[in-house]
Parts: structure tokens; sequence; C-alpha cells
């Protein structure tokens, strides 16, 4: 009972501290988006036209104003190679694969079918009847073997660090996305940014809606890529990914940014990337995770750090002052505050019954064994 | 335990107590479902693997024929036809996954598995070694007669809803993601073809290791029996594992464990590592033996020994051993930390040492040979092209860095299909038209022989090839529906299906006719280059061989 009560006032908490930025500031968006930003919408938007948009990324008649770039962010008809990199780190694994690892399989492919084209055209029971009885050669045997072992050195220099690369941790300063799989859509949170939460779906097609449901648009994205909500990251920032899971296994997929983290339940996973460039971006949940595997998009649409922080002033969050952490109350996935944003999000679906298996036992009977004020650990 | 060998009279005396000649073959009952023949065990492991790959190649058909263009074109129609179909897309999106689960599943363990190791290794390892039958007949029955109520139930899971995990069967999916028995049904169908190939990997291993004819060294066994003994012990050691991980999805689904369920202090990425710990032994198991046929042909058809016998055999063990200390690779997204990345990355280039050893070494086989190209050694320089292309894509993804792009993408499936699908089932073909004359005593065609290498060669190449381009281009795995820009390589790739399917029926119409009218094949049809013992036994072989064991010198 001791413990019921406890895991209630966290939720009551929590519940008011995931309020509180949009109570006290009733989405005055216009205020704080810069002046001077062509995609962003007129500041006076939204005091006069009702139908106005909510986002400052979004245009006049409410249709994304950034649209993808042609080539970049998504995949391309025909095309054979990697999607063109915007990180740092993708554009080294980018040349190492392009420039490293092809060439190299590509040529010992060659090698191979040359020789048993040879063997093949000049050891053929015409061209030599008899054959040799050789059966044994050790100096070619440890060639062999040796050579192998050189080409596989020379690769994993570039390998290791490329995996030292990606493993350095985001900097004081980054930006956090927490990117939660849940079947099936992505939940994201801005812990850095006041906590505030967003949901993404898959848009459907014009004729899978019913009247006057929203459906894709060219705007939004190509077919089963395109997003209702999109995350908005900064250009030129550190971003630092957390992944987790409400339900199954989901996984993480920017092919862009060369990142990909498995959502666990259970678990946090982090990685850092840096976007080099403002864009929208297209990826696909990239680990079997149930019946729409398929259909849980995610789009990030890169924006300067000044549109950024409009964008996030617009969602209700705040910006962090330099120097100073986050002194914000976020909500865990499993707690009060997040649950019921989950069902929002996903109600048709709450039969699947593993959300309450998975996390909000643990938090409030730990609370409950240390008897930790209930905001202590909220903000682990 | 040298004793049998030491001592051959031993098998004359019992013959002669029993008053049986070499051919007496019981009635057909007792021959075929009470058999202890280690030949008609392995007949009916390959008939076995013949059903499984049909059935296992139709799903794949199906699936083609849902991605050949994007959208959901049949499965909405497909679901309507199972129980429980409410005509819904989630249900038609299940299906999918079923789909995809069971084609796994299917051709991993009940058409590679059952015709590398049951089919040729039953038939010809005791021959090979000089031995008139496997160590534990009556065992061997079991283990096949266990692989029929795994695959009936298997086969029976998408009635009761389907499993929809895909062959990996991660928690918590599979857990308390699935509810409903088939999953139940489909853990329960490993169990019991993993008991069976248990009990099969015991007894080659007690096979090779006791019964060898006098002379037979290890060091003189041919390849392929070297390949099954190191096969048998990957499967002792790995499926195990396997079966204490599917044992704790059972007691997680059922018995309210959490052994994987971080609610109750579990860990859904221990189950991979159990998983995986058995499951990249698994592809040495699907692929050792492969090499091991490879290398039979090759010799025999460039009329020389194998070069770098010893070479062959170590590099074949090292594959062994190596496998199972690089598993983690195919978790490298699952939040390893760097460390352990660095370690799987650098562990898993080194396979490509021994296997590179090999390519090279079958090529210096054929270095200076007098080559003929009858079907089977088509089929293996096929194999050896193949496997290569499906190896070094492998040294691209072993790259830790290079797997948060390239994983669950089709590069992933591109590569192991080159490596299955075009090296194992390529060497799954080349031992059956090499064995065929053996084991059934009639001659295959050469010509439809030719003619299906050649189409099915140029049927996978087009399904398989464009499947990098796919993964390249970001494409995830397991997916019914794609976006539109994957349109075009999914294309071309459901129509290199048809083509392989054409090839498929090539094939059968060659092994109907050849089985019916088939010229009688004489003991050796392949002439001075087939060293090995089951070339001097009749085609097919007596009922009971080496009453008298051979001496080998």
């Amino acid at each position: 009972m001791r413990r019921r009560l406890h895991g209630i006032a966290l939720a009551a908490g929590l519940a008011l501290a995931a309020a509180a930025p949009i109570a006290a500031a009733p989405t005055p968006q216009g205020a704080a988006a810069p002046a001077g930003v062509s995609n962003i919408a007129p500041t006076t938007a939204s005091a006069t036209a009702p139908a106005a948009p909510t986002s400052p990324l979004l245009a006049m008649d409410g249709a994304p104003a950034m649209t993808a770039e042609a080539g970049i962010g998504h995949p391309v008809a025909g095309r054979y190679g990697l999607q063109p990199q915007v990180t740092n780190n993708g554009r080294f694994a980018h040349w190492f694969h392009d420039s490293i690892l092809v060439p190299l399989i590509v040529a010992i492919c060659v090698l191979v079918l040359l020789l048993l084209l040879w063997v093949v055209f000049r050891f053929r029971r015409a061209a030599n009847p008899v054959p040799s009885k050789t059966s044994h050669n050790t100096a070619i045997e440890i060639i062999w073997t040796l050579a192998p072992v050189l080409i596989l050195v020379l690769i994993a220099v570039p390998s290791i660090g490329l995996l030292q690369a990606q493993f350095k941790p985001a900097p004081a300063g980054a930006v956090t996305l927490k990117a939660i799989g849940n079947q099936w859509y992505w939940s994201y949170q801005y812990p850095d940014n006041g906590g505030f939460e967003i949901t993404a779906n898959m848009l459907k097609e014009k004729d899978q809606v019913a009247k006057g449901e929203r459906f894709r648009t060219d705007a939004d994205g190509p077919r089963l890529l395109a997003a209702d909500n999109r995350v908005v990251l900064p250009v030129g920032v550190p971003i630092r990914l957390i992944t987790t899971s409400q339900d199954v296994i989901h996984s993480w997929a920017m092919p862009a940014f060369w990142i990909k983290l498995d959502a666990v339940p259970g678990r946090l996973n982090e990685t850092s990337f840096t976007i080099e460039k403002p864009g929208l971006y297209f990826g696909q949940c990239s680990e079997l995770c149930g019946a729409r595997h398929a259909f849980m998009p995610i789009a990030v649409e890169a924006v300067p750090p000044a549109q950024f922080a409009a964008w996030v002033r617009a969602k209700g969050g705040t910006m962090p002052t330099p120097g100073k952490p986050s002194d914000k109350v976020i909500p865990q996935p499993g707690a009060e505050g997040s649950a019921a944003k989950q069902a929002e999000g996903n109600a048709a679906d709450a039969a699947t019954g593993p959300v309450e298996n998975v996390t909000t036992a643990a938090p409030s009977s730990s609370q409950g064994a240390t008897g930790n004020p209930a905001t202590g650990n909220a903000g682990q | 335990m040298t004793d049998t060998a030491l001592h051959p009279h031993a098998f004359v005396a019992h013959d002669d107590h029993a008053h049986s000649d070499a051919d007496h073959k019981p009635g057909f009952f007792a021959r075929w479902f009470m058999s202890t023949n280690h030949k008609d065990i392995g007949t009916l492991y390959l008939i076995f693997a013949i059903i499984a790959g049909i059935i296992g190649g139709a799903i794949s058909g199906l699936m083609r024929a849902e991605l050949a263009q994007p959208g959901i074109q049949y499965l909405v129609g497909w679901a309507n036809w199972l129980p429980g179909g409410d005509g819904g897309l989630d249900h038609a999106l299940h299906l999918w996954n079923v789909l995809i689960t069971a084609h796994g599943l299917i051709m991993v363990f009940f058409m590679v598995m059952p015709a590398m190791i049951g089919g040729f290794g039953n038939w010809f390892v005791p021959i090979m070694i000089g031995a008139p039958d496997m160590a534990f007949p009556r065992m061997n029955n079991v283990s096949f007669w266990l692989l029929i109520p795994a695959f009936t139930l298997l086969l029976a899971s998408p009635f009761f809803g389907g499993a929809g995990t895909g062959w990996t069967v991660y928690a918590p999916l599979s857990t308390y993601g699935e509810p409903g028995p088939s999953v139940d049904m489909a853990i329960l169908a490993l169990h019991l073809a993993g008991a069976s190939s248990i009990l099969g990997a015991i007894n080659f291993i007690t096979t090779i290791f006791n019964m060898r004819a006098p002379g037979m060294t290890l060091h003189k066994m041919p390849l392929f029996v070297w390949s099954v003994l190191v096969t048998a012990f990957l499967l002792l050691l790995a499926l195990p594992v396997l079966a204490a991980a599917i044992t704790m999805l059972l007691t997680d689904r059922n018995f309210g464990t959490t052994f994987f369920d971080p609610a109750g202090g579990g860990d859904p990425i221990l189950y991979q590592h159990l998983f995986w710990f058995f499951g990249h032994p698994e592809v040495y198991i699907m692929i050792l033996p492969g090499f091991g046929i490879v290398s039979q042909i090759i010799a025999t058809f460039s009329r020389k020994p194998v070069f770098g016998y010893l070479g062959m055999a170590y590099a074949m063990v090292a594959i062994g051993v190596v496998g199972f200390v690089v598993w983690a690779h195919h978790m490298f997204v699952t939040g390893l930390s760097v460390n352990v990345k660095m370690y799987f990355t650098a562990a898993t280039m080194v396979i490509a040492v021994p296997t590179g050893i090999k390519i090279f070494s079958w090529i210096a086989t054929m270095w200076g040979g007098s080559l003929s190209f009858k079907t089977p050694m088509v089929w293996a320089i096929g194999f050896i092209f193949m496997f290569t292309v499906g190896g070094v894509t492998g040294v691209v993804l072993a790259n830790g860095g290079i797997d948060d792009y390239m994983q669950d993408t089709y590069y992933v499936v591109a590569h192991f299909h080159y490596v299955l699908s075009l090296g194992a089932v390529f060497g799954l073909f080349a031992g059956f038209y090499y064995w065929f004359p053996k084991m059934f005593g009639k001659m295959y065609n050469e010509l439809l022989g030719q003619l299906h290498f050649w189409v099915f060669f140029v049927g996978v190449n087009l399904l398989f090839f464009p499947m990098h381009f796919l993964g390249l281009q970001g494409m995830p795995r397991r997916y019914p529906d794609y976006p539109d820009a994957y349109a075009h390589w999914n294309a071309l790739a459901s129509h290199g299906y048809e083509i392989m399917a054409a090839g498929m029926v090539i094939f059968f119409v060659n092994v109907i006719y050849s089985l019916i009218a088939g010229p009688k094949a004489p003991d050796n049809p392949w002439g001075e280059g087939a060293t090995t013992l089951e070339w001097t036994l009749s085609s097919p072989p007596p009922y009971h061989q080496f009453e008298t064991l051979p001496k080998i010198d």
C-alpha cells in the first residue's frame, strides 16, 4: 500500500512537472522565432489564423516547410551505393567502405574468378591429359596464409579507428534526444529541453485514412517514410542519442547519419553524432518488432540552432542555460506522465500488455525500498 | 574401443551367426520405418530435406511475389485463408512475419542440416572410413524420426496464429510480444530438431573415432569425413546452448520467469548472446559439410589429390574453433561496449584466413590437374566463386563500425544467401549429382544437370545480387512493403526467383527421369580421380558393406 502511494505521488509529481512549462507558456511560439529565417511561419500567423500551424517549422498552409532534398536522406530509385552521409563518422565510414573495402573485395573476387577461369581453360582434360601429382608446396601455403593476415591487419586499422570515433561520447552542451520504440511508432523526449515529448506515427496514404484525417503529401516525404511529427534537431551541435523501448526491441536507424542503435526494453543505449547539413532525413525501424515493423518510420528535420530553439519553445520546452545542467524533471518511460502519452498515441494497441511489465513496477518498487523522495530518481 | 577396428573378424562372426547375406533387405515397413541401416536412413533424410526444401522454397516464392512491387499485394488474401483471418491489415502483416520465420527455420533446420549431415553424412561417412554402419544404428533412426514431429509442429503453427518472431526468436517479441500457442510450437519444434541433431552428432563422433577401418588414420580420412567430424563437434557444443535459451523462452512465456524480461531483472540481450553462441557455429554447421563435399569433387574431377590436405583439414578445425568466439558480431548495434566491438571485429576477420586457405587450396588442387567438367564439378566450381563473393561481403560486415549502417539491411540478406543459398545449396547439388549414381545405381542426365546449373546460377545471382544494392541504399530486412525507391531492384530480384524456380523444375525432371530411365551406373563412373572407398563398392552399395573390413595403406 505504501509502495503504491509512493508510485502515485511520483506520478503526480511527474505529471505536474510535465504540464508546468506548457501551462506557463501558452504557446507564444512566434515570440521566440528568430526573424529572417525564410522557412519559418510568420510570427503573427498564430494570432490571426485559427487553423494556423502550431510549429514554427510548418508553412502557412500547415504543410511541412522543409522538404527532402533530392538524393539526400532517403533512398533513390535504381541507385546502388551507400546513401550520402551528413555526419563526420558517416563520411569516414562511407570513405572506408567505398575506397578501401569495396575495391579490396572486388579485387579478391576478380582474382579468384581469373584464377578459376585460367585453371578451367589451361588444365581442361583436352589441354592437360596427364595430371601432375603435386599436393604440397609449403612456400605457397605460407604465402596465402600470411597475405590475408596482412590485408586484414590493414583493414583493421581504419576499422578500429571508426569504432573509436563512433564511441566518443557527446560533449557537454550536446542536445539529448531520447528515442523510445513502441509497437508501432516512435516517441521522442528532449530531456535537456524541458523534457517535452513528441510522438511520431507513419503518415498513411490518402486512400487509407478516414475523411478529414491527415494523410501523407509529397511535402511530408516518400510513402512509408513520412511521419506525422518529425524529430527536429539542430545542425552543427553534437546530438546525444539515447534509445530504449516500451515493449519489444526496435532499432533506431538513420542511414544518412551512419547511425543504427537498438532500442531495448530495460536498457538505455547511447551514441552521438553531429549533423553537418540542414535537411530532411529518413530512416526505418531496423529490428523485427511485430506486424507493423515496416510502418514506423523515422524522420529527422535538421535545422539551424536558432530555429531549433524556436521549435523547442513552440513545443513548450526550454533551452538550457549554457553550463547549467537541466533541472527539469524528465518523465521516465513507464512513469505515469509518459504512459499517458503513450496510451494516447497507441490506444488501439494497448492489448499487447507489455507496457506495465517493462518498467512501471521497477522504479516505484525501488523507491519504496530505499525510501527516496519521489523526485530523487526521476531525473536519472 | 579400437578393438573392432583391429579385429575385423568380429563382424564376420556376427554375420555368420545371423545367416544373412550382404544384400538381404527387410520388408518395406521394417526397412523404412524401423531402419537401422545408415544408407536407408540417409535416403530418408534426403527425401525429407527435398520435401522441406520444396516447402521452404515455395514460401520464398510467396515472399518474392509480395515484394515484386511496392504496396501490399497478396498478403491480405493469403491471410484470409488461414484460421482466424479477420481481413485486417495487421493480420496480413503478421502473416508476413510468419512467412519469413518459417522460411528461415525450414531452410536451416529442415533442409540444409538434414541434407548435409543426415543425408550425405549418413550415407558416406561410414563408407568412406570403411565401417559397416554407424556406431549406434538404432539411435540413428531416432535422430531421423524426431525430425518428423518437429517439422509437423512447425508446419502446424501457422494454423494457431503463427510464429512471427523471425528465425532468431528474439525476446521479448517471442515472449510477451506473441501470445498464443504458435511460438511454443515453434520452440518445441526446435527442441526436437536440436535433440535429433545432438544424437546425430554423438553418433558421428563415435563412429569416426572408433569405427575406422584398419589403416584409416585420422590424417588419411577423406576431407568430407573431416568436415562432418568438425560439424558434429559444433552441433554437440552449440545446440545445448540453443536448447537452454529456448527453454528459458518457454518458461518466460508460460511459467512467469523473467530471464529475458527487464521488469523482473532479466535482459533481452542475454537471449541474443545465448542464441548467437549457437547461431554463429550454426552457419558453419551448414557450410562445413559443403566444404567437404566440394573438396572430394574437386579432387575427383581434377584427377589429383587435394592440395594441402592437412591445411584443408585443420582449416576446418580452425573455422570451427574460431566460429565459437565471434558470435556477438550479430549484435553490433545492440549497445555493446567499444572494447567488445573491437574484439569481435578482429576475431571475426580472423575467420577469413582459414577460409582463404580453403579457397586457394581448391584452386591449387585444380592447378596442374586434368579437369573434366561433369555436372558435380561445375557445381563445385560455382560453389567456390559464389562462396568467395559471399565471403568477402562477410569481411565488410565483420567491421563493427560498418554495421551501424549495414545491420539488418538487405546487404546482410544478400551476404548470408550468397554463403548459404549459393554456397551450401551449391554444395548440396554438387554432392547430390556426385553421389547420385552411387546412391541410386542410375546415372543422372548430364545435359539436364548442366542446364540445371546454368539456369539456377543465373537465377540466384539475379535474385540475390541486387539485394546488395538494396542494403547499400538502406532497405531494412523483414519488410513486407518498402518505399517506392526500392522497387527497381526488388522487381529484378523477383524475376531472378522465377528463373531459379525454372532451374528447380529442371532438377526435379532430371531426378525423376533418371530414377526411372537413367542408365545403370558403373561402380565408379568418375574414373581414376575417385579414390575414396565408396567407389570400390557396387552402385548402389550392398545393403551391408564391408563385412570384411577394407585395409587402408
